[in-house]
């Protein structure tokens, strides 16, 4: 069990070495020493996942906290589900790192950039392996503030700095949620233990709040999730440096809401009425998020709004209880989405930091191996078959054909979506003429081999990672489903599926036809949007995302503002200090009055000495006579 | 002439060396002290003032010193802030031998009234602060000095007069049935009183077999927490049946003693004089100010309000933990406003210090250990705070957070320790912060008497703390490299400000993953403070 312990190990002592020696150290050993901590830790992962008998095993490494009858253990839960991450995590962690070595080798802060990474995939490991909801609670914060340093990483440029707190506070506000969560599985429960609370619902036990339980948790999944409402953040991350985007921003952190929710699945399962909320703003968030990626221009910007639209699918799936679906979804997408923000890193370099795809094309020729990866990532994410994501988005859809039939119609249109705004940008970005600058033209190259390997890699894994839970008709056994399933419900008897049904024809559809008419559209007629100030009408109300961002800044953000001037200004300032300030001016006025009795003159004294003499007298008298 | 310059310049050795044998002697009551004992330990007690008045009885007030593990944490806390607040004065360039007497000075009367097991004697040190305070503000303070220190010293004073009126009232109305005891010959000097001789003593005076004369009146904490040994004739007495404005005279005492203390907190809307205090007040000052001073206000409600009053304390549970969301968020709203760099922290103290009070109000262990947690890390968090805004002011004499942009690469270690201090005051898990809030506001939110709804009205002002410090740390660090001054030097910190600032950073690292090395030394003061409330 001491290998276990050094999964999360060697990321924080890859964090402290870079950290304390930055920027001592030359950058090819920060790079090495920032890469080996993954890359051992997906080793041991792997041992682990092959090792695996199918028991769930606690390791409780320290008592942490104990107040009064509470009790929270400093414990890892390794299971079916947390192996699972482990592997996720570490291998496209240790992949990214390595891209990393050759995208960020002319960045003067190397060495801090991946002390920061190797936090980061610490911080994410605690969150998958904490065996309690504090643990987790303390990887989610974690992940939280790494995500913050990372987006800001460039923080010179102010509106980075905006993007990167925007990112913070919102997932805080998720995070209270998720924090009114805990305190009421500490009351209903007496424990944040995953084992306790969920045995407990399992034997049946009359538990209050459940609900309310499961409600809080979600409010923290929709903040880490990037999920309506809370999903604003996301599209703005991707101010960070393109590794950070394809590995907090897509392929990992986005995903623990996923994973939270699939951990939890006993809570969830009691409290329909939530899961059927789970579902529809998994639909609405997909749906957005794909409309608003159809027009952006930015190559990030259409990534980030696809990795919202992709979210929304497993929330979606998560809301017909696919939970198998919904974390094979997690797994294509980490592969296919973080290949494609990659790939874009790759055209980034080349292009010299231009991100418009107005300003691309034909890069084709220029960089072979990046557009032949970015092609197969582009049709794994439009649910081709027999590509990653058809495999995963079908499952999600089948599930949701027998769930509701609405939702699937609308999942179905979404899909369609996807594909057209994805082809859209390969073709924008690969075919055609270049319509970039002569300097640009004459710099472009094909990235160095420490960025293409890992393209390769993950390519491999977009084109063959359906095969982890290929489905029977297909010729597969459905691997994950049946390593997901001692910690799952039972699940729902789907009946087979014919080929030429609605249920199968449909998103076949939904994937070929608006691939074909944007290769059309793009490719044939090589059109190219046009600049920003010829949008008009509906098209700009979505290029403009909707005006949410405006939205939230006048309902939230400038009531706030001016509440704390107003408490400052006038109730600080005005009420209260006036007040005290009155209380002052009174007591000085009074005693410059009563002050003239002192007038010195003895008589004057001996006079009223008397007379107080005399009071007294009479009073005493007059009570003793009484 | 030359003696005196002289030894104006050695002074702060002198001081700095009082300290550092008093951190000595911390450390060593440390090792020394018994975490799982009931009661306090290392009593010292001697008889101060024997004053008989006839009928009314003889009063007592006794020297009386003690330790449990509440008040070590905050003489270990004192000691250690102390230490800091006084290496750190060399801003400090006139009269220094006066500003070292009164900053040594200041810290004795803290340490008496973390020792106090005397009201009386508590109530001498707690007035005693004021004294060196007011002189500190009023010399060596900013321009508006003299409007920041009589603020201050009025403020305090109106709240000490509370506590006086209540502590009069009380020890009238109590009689102590240990020192009774010794004074009718019953026991001997120092020799212990079971609970079957108390409880003889308080029924033989209840049922006035004892001369009024030979009863004995004193200001022991411990007796006047027992309500048996309360006069029957007293308005205080539970049954007195008398009432001012629907209040009993319980009622209006704890009332009295919870604003008291209060104004020390500070709880809105009693806050206004801490802005204005801190912005005037030198760094070290204010570090001693904002580290230990204020705890003092829940100290206060833990060892007397409460105690004395335990069933009015509880009626009132709700309002306190009204009181404290409040505190919380009012504070951040406020400090969301700032524009000066020094009053933004101390309006986040506001805020910070409303999670003490909603950890109290909550009467369950895990608040009441979440808000003696958050007392010793906000001591930590807040000087370190206030260090932070001293060192940018010791090079530019200017607090303006908008004169400031992008320093980071002109500063990076201190770009570094500010960091870990905001994310350790925005309560970031990891860091010392988390816990103190964590704790409050689980315990405000399961407590069975107060609504949940004050602590989620609380866990807002985490939300809004993320806010105002994110907020300057972008503005003031990050950004692109200008200051409002190009004459400014801004070197990056030097060996004695990367001692102070790293020191007190690595201990809110070292409690926020450690925690129960608080936790541990207030478990048995809540466990029993809580057995014998309900």
């Amino acid at each position: 069990m001491s290998l276990l312990l050094l999964i999360p190990l060697l990321p924080l002592i890859g964090f402290a070495i870079n950290g304390l020696a930055y920027p001592k150290l030359s950058k090819s050993i920060a790079g090495i020493v920032g890469t080996i901590p993954p890359l051992v830790a997906f080793v041991i992962s792997l041992q682990l996942f092959l090792n695996f008998d199918g028991q769930t095993q606690i390791i409780q490494l320290a008592d942490w906290i104990k107040v009064a009858d509470l009790s929270i253990p400093f414990a890892f839960q390794i299971d079916a589900l947390s192996i699972m991450m482990l592997l996720v995590i570490t291998g496209v962690g240790t992949l990214i790192h390595l891209y990393s070595m050759g995208y960020m080798a002319h960045d003067a802060g190397f060495g801090k950039f991946f002390s920061f990474l190797n936090l980061f995939i610490f911080f994410m490991l605690i969150l998958v392996l904490g065996a309690n909801f504090t643990v987790l609670f303390i990887g989610w914060e974690g992940v939280g503030l790494c995500s913050y340093l990372l987006i800001g990483f460039w923080n010179q440029k102010n509106s980075y700095g905006d993007a990167a707190r925007k990112a913070f506070i919102m997932n805080r506000i998720g995070d209270l949620g998720f924090l009114v969560g805990i305190f009421l599985l500490i009351q209903e429960f007496g424990t944040t233990d995953y084992q306790t609370i969920f045995s407990t619902i399992k034997d049946g036990t009359e538990v209050g709040n459940i609900g309310l339980i499961a409600f809080c948790l979600f409010i923290g999944a929709m903040g880490k999730s990037a999920q309506i409402p809370l999903f604003t953040w996301l599209p703005d991350a991707m101010a960070g440096p393109t590794p950070v985007s394809a590995l907090i921003h897509a392929a990992t952190m986005v995903t623990a809401g996923i994973y939270m929710v699939i951990r939890a699945n006993a809570l969830f399962e009691l409290s329909p009425e939530v899961l059927h909320f789970v579902g529809w703003i998994g639909l609405a968030t997909a749906l957005l998020g794909a409309a608003i990626g159809l027009f952006q221009n930015d190559i990030k910007k259409v990534l980030a709004y696809s990795t919202v639209s992709q979210l929304g699918y497993m929330f979606m799936g998560l809301g017909a209880s696919a939970y198998t679906a919904s974390f094979f979804h997690v797994m294509t997408h980490a592969f296919f989405k973080a290949l494609l923000f990659l790939g874009a890193g790759s055209v980034i370099h080349a292009m010299s930091d231009e991100q418009d795809i107005r300003k691309m094309g034909g890069l084709k020729s220029k960089m072979p191996i990046t557009y032949l990866t970015f092609l197969l990532g582009t049709i794994a994410i439009s649910g081709i078959p027999p590509f990653a994501g058809f495999f995963s988005k079908d499952e999600i859809l089948a599930a949701l054909y027998h769930h509701d039939f609405a939702m699937w119609c609308l999942a179905i249109l979404g899909s369609a979506l996807t594909s057209f705004y994805m082809f859209r940008v390969f073709i924008l970005t690969f075919w055609g003429d270049f319509r970039g600058t002569e300097k640009q033209a004459h710099h472009l190259h094909e990235s160095p081999w420490s960025m293409t390997i890992p393209l390769i890699i993950l390519a491999v894994f977009s084109v063959g990672g359906g095969l982890i839970n290929l489905p029977h008709f297909a010729g597969g056994n459905e691997f994950l489903a049946h390593w997901l399933a001692p910690i799952l419900p039972e699940p729902h008897e789907v009946g087979e599926v014919s080929f030429f049904s609605l249920e199968m024809g449909a998103p076949l559809v939904a994937a070929f036809l608006p691939a074909i008419f944007a290769i059309y559209y793009f490719g044939i007629q090589k059109a190219v949007p046009g600049n920003d100030e010829s949008v008009q009408g509906i098209q700009k109300v979505i290029y403009r995302k909707f005006y949410i961002d405006e939205i939230y800044d006048f309902v939230f953000v400038r009531p706030i503002q001016v509440l704390s001037t107003f408490f400052a200004q006038v109730i600080d300032f005005l009420v209260i200090d006036l007040i005290v300030e009155g209380v002052g001016k009174t007591v000085k006025t009074a005693s410059d009055e009563i002050r003239k009795a002192q007038t010195g003159n003895v008589g004057y004294y001996i006079f009223m000495m008397v007379l107080s003499i005399a009071l007294i007298l009479v009073l005493t008298l007059r009570s003793r006579i009484l | 002439m030359a003696a005196i310059v002289k030894w104006e310049n050695g002074i702060k050795h002198w001081a700095t060396g009082i300290s550092v044998i008093q951190l000595f002697a911390l450390i060593y009551a440390g090792t020394e002290f018994d975490q799982s004992a009931t009661s306090f330990q290392w009593k010292e007690e001697l008889q101060w003032i024997q004053l008989p008045l006839g009928s009314l009885g003889e009063f007592v007030i006794k020297y009386s010193l003690g330790i449990d593990g509440l008040s070590f944490l905050l003489i270990a806390l004192t000691g250690f802030i102390s230490f800091l607040a006084i290496i750190n004065s060399h801003s400090i360039q006139e009269k220094k031998g006066a500003y070292f007497s009164l900053v040594l000075l200041l810290n004795a009367a803290l340490m008496g009234c973390f020792l106090s097991r005397d009201l009386f004697l508590f109530y001498v040190f707690f007035e005693f602060m004021l004294l060196p305070m007011y002189f500190l503000i009023g010399i060596w303070g900013g321009p508006r000095k003299n409007y920041a220190s009589i603020k201050f010293f009025l403020y305090t004073l109106i709240g000490s007069l509370f506590i006086l009126i209540v502590m009069l009232g009380i020890s009238l109305a109590y009689i102590d049935p240990y020192e009774t005891a010794k004074h009718l010959g019953l026991i001997q000097e120092g020799q212990n009183f079971d609970l079957e001789a108390l409880k003889n003593i308080q029924t033989a005076i209840a049922n006035k077999e004892i001369a009024n004369y030979d009863l004995v009146h004193s200001f022991d904490m411990q007796a006047l927490s027992d309500v048996n040994n309360c006069q029957t004739t007293s308005i205080l007495h539970p049954n007195s049946g008398w009432l001012l404005n629907g209040m009993s005279a319980r009622m209006w005492g704890f009332w009295l003693l919870f604003i008291g203390f209060a104004i020390k907190l500070p709880m809105v809307p009693l806050h206004t004089w801490l802005p204005d205090a801190h912005v005037e007040a030198p760094t070290p000052i204010s570090v001693l100010l904002a580290g230990v001073l204020l705890k003092i206000g829940a100290y206060g409600w833990l060892r007397t309000a409460i105690p004395f009053f335990p069933k009015e304390a509880l009626e009132s549970a709700n309002i306190m933990a009204a009181l404290g969301a409040i505190s919380i968020i009012y504070g951040a709203y406020n400090a969301l406003a700032m524009s000066d760099l020094k009053k933004l922290v101390a309006y986040s103290s506001v805020s910070h210090m409303g999670f003490v009070l909603l950890g109290i109000a909550s009467f369950h262990a895990e608040g009441w250990q979440g808000a003696i947690y958050q007392l010793v890390s906000h001591g930590i968090l807040s000087s370190l705070l206030f260090l932070v805004v001293g060192v940018l002011y010791e090079r530019t004499h200017d607090r303006q957070i908008d004169h400031y942009s992008g320093i980071a690469t002109l500063m990076p270690r201190f770009t570094l320790i500010s960091g870990i201090a905001i994310f350790a005051s925005l309560g970031l898990p990891g860091f010392s912060g988390f816990i103190g809030e964590f704790f409050s506001l689980l315990g405000a939110f399961t407590s069975p008497y107060i609504h949940p709804a004050w602590a989620v009205l609380g866990a807002f002002g985490i939300l809004l703390g993320a806010g105002y410090f994110l907020w300057t740390f972008q503005k003031v660090y990050l950004g692109k490299t200008q200051v409002f001054n190009s004459d400014w030097k801004l070197p990056d910190l030097n060996r004695l400000e990367i001692f102070s600032l790293f020191s007190l950073g690595i201990l809110s690292i070292l409690f926020g993953i450690l925690p129960q090395l608080i936790l541990d030394w207030s478990k048995y003061f809540v466990s029993n403070f809580l057995t014998t409330l309900h």
